[in-house]
């Protein structure tokens, strides 16, 4: 465990802490369900366990078989000719021999077998755990942090996945050695077995106490370390704010602290390692010095035989090792049912937003979108709800522009149309089919949202355009690139179109991101398009020339633009003014201008400083004459 | 619309061409040599503070192993002396259990005392180790830190430290197993030399299956730990893009390609556990054939009265930790060379140069210099042989603000950085309150300077943690009318806990442009006469633009200013305007006067873009066709 990567476990949020420690009950129906679960691996799991049974009996029989090669060599047993006594002592040779390969075998197959169910079981849980984040709503994604998501995908599952091997197995190994071996040690020799076993509890106590111990400072342990990482972190990315403010005396007294306080935790949990380690010693030692010593009694008494002497100290050299790791087995089974807990919790969570039954396919005709008194409240937003009473209609060709001031709702608009949330009164439908009785996969295909905050995958940049259809032709690719705008740029680099971008792949600034994504939005050919504030760091030039290339095939789908910027939109058929979660006023940029309402303020507020410019659209000399698909050619 | 026919119909049964899931990184390399002595040296001089404590643990090693060798001595003395027939003495019991006594109070001490002082000084070392990487990366030259990915630096402050912990750890256990080793080995030839030679012949046996199993082993483990972070990869990008995902429906792609990658790590794991649990058997045997061997020929002995019985007990608990001590052996020759890798590269982040620092004699720059900034005739760049910027002269006097404007990769940016002294120039000289910077002390530059960054980054903490971050002894009514005249107080009581909300990490729990006015506010509090200032280029909403531009000019007022504007209000309020184009300066004056002049400025305001970034030096050749890369 200390080789664990420092930060490697994210901060937990909120939304799991209450199931930090689940209760008993609750425990228990996780680790029963998680048995169950082992359980569809019928074969593996009952070749283990009796694996697992044989291995700890064949194991019993060595000490029993030193002993009475001891004896024999002493002479005791077979008191007869010398060639009798040797005999003897091969046939015990050669039993022991057996014996120690056979339990290697099974130990083996235990071994093996207890990984491959362990592991059989975490495949099954990743693809479950998998598809169910894919699954989970917007609204799920919103509540629940991705550090957490994360930690429980991997770190939780885990838990979950090792309690076969480090849980049950261990059950059913110290059962049969110290209940077999208790039962063996006591019915030949009651005061010496009671004392070979002495240390047995002490230690399973102590051990149990101890891993406890460890787990609970593992957890404050491994947030103080994301705070030392977070420190370093922030430290690194932004190294030149700190040197911008000659901060490294500041910065590095922030790491000392949060290096100090990891540093004593980790020396505390040395102190809580090292003095149960050194108990544990202490009192297997110290039983062993009084079987040494009753033991040797009863030998000079004529009591029992040197052998059975060495037949119970070498049965608690071999008790010794998973004794002291019952510790790891308690550590297990807490571990397994916080970490289940929280892992069913998700895997039972319910899809808030699915296939209705019987759905059947968006069919889209003369792509006319409609929002009727459309209402919508965030799950958890008490008080005012964040959208009410939104109509509108737009049909094929036509373009809508969406403004008003931030936090007023136009983005909402936005994720309702692929029920990215649900509405909570009114409907959205496309041709006349409400969006929420058709399939899901067919309303996503047909409406492209083009996001604010694009997220590019670590992979070229051929495979992030086509990532919603994989299976496109190179052609196609270049001429979504080239409506976007980054054609030019692309067949710039060195790589080409294979130029790898993303978190770890070639940096592009803000505004080529954002084309790639209008391109990746495009390869779709969806019926319905929205901006979603989504050309926000592409300069109004170039945003004219996206325009001109895509209003070739305009005509075919409705285009909902959301912008602060209202040269974006200000050429729409319909531009709403929303604000406070209702639109306030409708109606092209002439008519919004003569009301000399809100969107008159706004536009004032924009173009005053700059008023001695040329009006703000289309006015890049040569190159675009007017540009908005929503004005048909 | 002639484009929707003709490849319209893809063929999507087949596996899709165009995708994958999750990105892996090139591992770095894993294993080094086993042994080399000029890292050694190096992590040595960060164990040498330690070295007291480590011969302390390293002679507790030792003692700890003497007693796991004595006791089974005991054993023996107490059979062979206390009872076997016609040697029954009760003062041999009672000698036995005395230093049977005694060896468990000596084992309990040094065990205590080994792993404790390992474990602590162990964790000293690293602490120390990381704390020197990162305070040199607190110098190092900027140049290196750009070329550099974070994540690749977080790796070395991490992975590779904790992989020397391990390596210091196991090196002092280690010695251990060598003396148990050897102490068994002793042990078992003392008491009979013969069925010593015997018993141990089964010990190079193992030695040499374990020599062909471990490349093997390695290779299967190496291939598990691989493909375990490659899912691992795949699906932090699952959840980290599961917006993306679902709005352009990618599940079921995403799901398959997942299960390929998942299953290959199932694959993988069921291999490496093959290779780890071949072993047991073989040692099982091995330790079978050894005992066997007590067994018959020991045995034959003690018949024939040429060997005590305790001998024999004795030889029969010493197999029993035979082969503990290779197994482990074995294993930390890869920790080694594991160690060594990473040696390697702890090191190479301590050797980076530090370029920029204090010259001997460098002066404070006092409060009172007059707060102008020059440049003459400098020249700069990060590569040899590219400058970036080409014999540069301009003079900011105090007070005055002066706009830097250009496209990308005009130089700008640089200008602003040589101010600061982040680089050393090729020639010529930057004066800052008429001292040449490489003259002045870095911090006093800091002090003086202060800066505000495109990306406004923030730190974790509070808000009020991070508006005086450079000036930590602010007080909280400072802080507070910073916050005001910037315009951010009112947005900043509306947090749940005002001032004391903790921001998420680099401020994620903000707008941009809430983090832009919290960052100006810090400039503030900073108090400095100069600011240098980059813009940022991402487009805000109006409102917040506006109560932006309304900062910049409290900001400003009675400061020398040299900022880097992307927005046309800026540039228009600056006194004067320097135009920038591939590292030289093309044009310099006010907005009239550079309008008037019909230049490169002139051109590209009426190009009317929002930004002047984002702009390709082919767009500003008037006849150009298409726009080279940028």
């Amino acid at each position: 465990m200390n080789t664990q990567a420092i930060g490697g476990a994210p901060e937990r949020g909120k939304s799991f802490a209450h199931v930090a420690e689940a209760s008993w009950g609750k425990g228990l129906s996780t680790l029963l369900r998680i048995v169950r679960m082992t359980l569809r691996h019928p074969w593996q799991v009952a070749i283990t366990i009796v694996s697992t049974f044989i291995a700890a009996t064949l194991q019993l029989f060595i000490p029993r078989l030193l002993g009475r090669a001891i004896d024999q060599a002493q002479g005791v047993m077979a008191a007869g000719a010398g060639a009798a006594a040797e005999q003897a002592l091969w046939n015990t040779a050669l039993t022991l021999l057996v014996v120690s390969i056979l339990r290697g075998l099974f130990t083996m197959a235990q071994n093996y077998y207890g990984e491959a169910v362990g592991h059989r079981t975490g495949y099954e849980l990743r693809l479950a755990f998998y598809e169910k984040i894919q699954r989970l709503s917007f609204a799920y994604h919103d509540r629940v942090h991705t550090g957490d998501l994360i930690t429980l995908g991997l770190l939780d599952l885990d838990g979950v996945r090792m309690f076969f091997s480090t849980g049950i197995l261990r059950v059913v190994l110290l059962g049969v050695l110290i209940g077999v071996g208790a039962y063996l040690l006591i019915s030949t020799d009651l005061v010496l077995g009671l004392l070979s076993l002495s240390f047995v509890p002490f230690v399973a106590w102590r051990s149990s106490v101890t891993q406890l111990a460890l787990r609970s400072t593992w957890l404050t342990l491994q947030e103080r370390l994301s705070v030392l990482s977070r420190v370093m972190d922030e430290n690194l990315g932004g190294i030149r704010v700190v040197r911008a403010f000659a901060a490294q005396r500041h910065e590095l007294e922030k790491f000392d602290r949060a290096k100090l306080s990891a540093l004593e935790l980790a020396d505390q949990r040395v102190d809580i390692r090292v003095s149960n380690t050194s108990a544990m010693n202490f009192s297997f030692l110290a039983a062993m010095g009084l079987v040494l010593w009753f033991g040797g009694q009863k030998v000079i008494a004529g009591q029992i035989s040197v052998g059975t002497l060495a037949q119970f100290l070498t049965f608690m050299t071999i008790l010794q090792m998973p004794v002291r790791q019952l510790g790891l087995m308690v550590n297990s089974f807490a571990r397994a049912s916080t970490c289940g807990t929280r892992l069913f919790e998700l895997l039972d969570a319910e899809l808030d937003i699915e296939d209705a039954p019987g759905a059947k396919d968006l069919v889209v005709t003369d792509g006319v979108l409609r929002f009727d008194n459309v209402g919508f409240r965030y799950e958890g937003a008490g008080g005012r709800p964040t959208l009410s009473g939104i109509s509108f209609e737009a049909r094929s060709g036509e373009t809508i522009g969406l403004v008003g001031p931030p936090g007023s709702g136009k983005s909402t608009i936005a994720h309702l149309i692929p029920r990215f949330y649900d509405v909570t009164s009114g409907t959205i439908t496309i041709d006349g089919q409400d969006i929420r009785e058709v399939t899901l996969q067919s309303l996503r295909k047909a409406v492209g949202v083009v996001q604010q905050d694009a997220f590019l995958f670590t992979t070229s940049i051929e495979n992030n355009i086509a990532y919603g259809n994989p299976w496109a032709r190179e052609t196609r690719i270049g001429q979504a690139a080239e409506y976007a705008q980054l054609h030019n740029y692309i067949i710039g680099l060195p790589a080409g179109y294979t130029t790898v971008v993303g978190e770890r792949g070639a940096s592009l600034s803000g505004g080529q991101r954002q084309r790639l994504t209008i391109a990746r939005s495009l390869m779709l050919r969806p019926s319905v398009l929205v901006f979603d504030d989504s050309t926000a760091a592409i300069d109004a030039g170039t945003e004219q020339r996206i325009r001109a290339a895509m209003k070739r095939f305009a005509k075919d789908r409705v285009t909902l633009i959301i912008s602060h910027r209202l040269s974006s939109l200000m050429h729409a058929d319909q531009i709403l003014f929303v604000e406070g979660g209702r639109i306030v006023e409708r109606g092209t940029h002439e008519e919004l201008l003569a009301l000399s309402g809100r969107y008159r303020a706004l536009y004032d507020l924009q173009l005053r400083p700059d008023d001695d410019r040329p009006v703000v659209a289309g006015a890049i000399p040569g190159k675009v004459e007017t540009g908005f698909p929503g004005k048909s050619a | 619309m002639s484009t929707q026919s003709d490849d319209d119909k893809e063929d999507t049964s087949g596996r899709p061409t165009k995708a994958v899931v999750g990105s892996h990184r090139d591992e770095e390399e894993v294993f080094g040599k086993a042994y080399d002595p000029r890292i050694v040296r190096r992590i040595w001089s960060f164990v040498k503070p330690y070295q007291s404590r480590i011969f302390i643990s390293v002679a507790a090693v030792l003692v700890f192993t003497l007693t796991q060798l004595a006791i089974p001595l005991v054993i023996r003395y107490a059979i062979d002396h206390g009872m076997t027939a016609g040697r029954l003495d009760q003062s041999v019991m009672i000698a036995a259990i005395g230093a049977f006594s005694a060896i468990i109070l000596i084992n309990y001490a040094a065990s205590y005392v080994q792993e404790s002082v390992v474990g602590k000084v162990a964790e000293n070392v690293l602490s120390d180790l990381r704390r020197a990487m990162f305070s040199h990366l607190q110098r190092v030259s900027l140049s290196f830190m750009d070329k550099t990915e974070v994540g690749r630096l977080m790796s070395r402050l991490q992975g590779d430290v904790n992989s020397m912990q391990e390596f210091l750890e196991t090196s002092v256990m280690s010695v251990g197993d060598i003396v148990l080793l050897f102490g068994i080995v002793s042990v078992l030839l003392w008491l009979d030399f013969r069925l010593g030679l015997l018993t141990l012949s089964t010990m190079p046996v193992l030695f040499i299956v374990r020599l062909f199993w471990l490349p093997r082993a390695k290779v299967a483990f190496m291939a598990a730990h691989e493909t375990n972070s490659i899912a691992n990869g795949a699906l932090a990008e699952g959840i980290h893009g599961v917006r993306t995902v679902q709005s352009l429906e990618r599940q079921h792609v995403n799901f398959d390609l997942y299960d390929e990658k998942v299953l290959a790590n199932l694959n993988a794991h069921l291999t490496s556990a093959k290779y780890a649990q071949v072993m047991v058997p073989i040692v099982d045997t091995l330790t079978g054939i050894a005992m066997a061997t007590v067994i018959v020929v020991g045995g034959s002995m003690v018949l024939s009265h040429s060997l005590d019985i305790g001998v024999m007990v004795a030889f029969l608990f010493y197999i029993q930790r035979f082969f503990d001590p290779i197994r482990s052996l074995t294993m930390q020759y890869s920790v080694m060379q594991r160690a060594m890798a990473s040696g390697q590269r702890i090191s190479e982040v301590l050797d980076v140069p530090v370029d920029v620092s204090d010259r001997q004699g460098a002066v404070a720059l006092s409060r009172d210099m007059d707060g102008s900034v020059e440049f003459r005739n400098v020249t700069f760049g990060y590569r040899h042989n590219q400058p970036v910027l080409k014999n540069i002269s301009f003079r900011v006097n105090p007070g005055e603000t002066v706009a830097l404007v250009g496209p990308t990769g005009s130089g700008k940016s640089s200008s602003m950085a040589l101010v600061h002294r982040f680089y050393d120039v090729w020639s010529g000289e930057v004066l800052v309150g008429g001292h040449d910077v490489r003259d002045l002390t870095q911090d006093s530059l800091g002090d003086q300077v202060a800066m505000v960054l495109q990306e406004p980054f923030l730190f974790s903490g509070s808000v009020l943690e991070n508006i005086r971050y450079h000036k930590t002894s602010a007080s909280r009514e400072e802080v507070v009318r910073a916050a005001q005249a910037v315009g951010a107080h009112d947005f900043i009581e509306n947090l749940p806990d005002g001032y004391d909300t903790e921001l998420e990490q680099r401020g994620g729990n903000l707008s941009l442009g809430q983090r832009q006015l919290i960052s100006f506010a810090r400039a503030l509090v900073a108090d400095a006469k100069i600011l240098v200032l980059d813009e940022a280029t991402a487009s805000i909403d109006s409102y917040t633009e506006m109560l932006i531009q309304k900062a910049l000019i409290t900001l400003l007022e009675g400061r020398t200013g040299l900022v880097i504007a992307h927005r046309l209000a800026t540039i228009r309020g600056a006194d004067r305007i320097i135009v920038l184009q591939n590292g030289e300066i093309v044009e310099s004056g006010n907005h009239e006067q550079l309008m008037a002049r019909k230049g490169l400025y002139a051109r590209l305001y009426t190009m009317n873009y929002a930004s002047f970034d984002d702009i390709s030096e082919g767009e500003l050749e008037p006849d150009a066709a298409v726009g080279k890369a940028t």
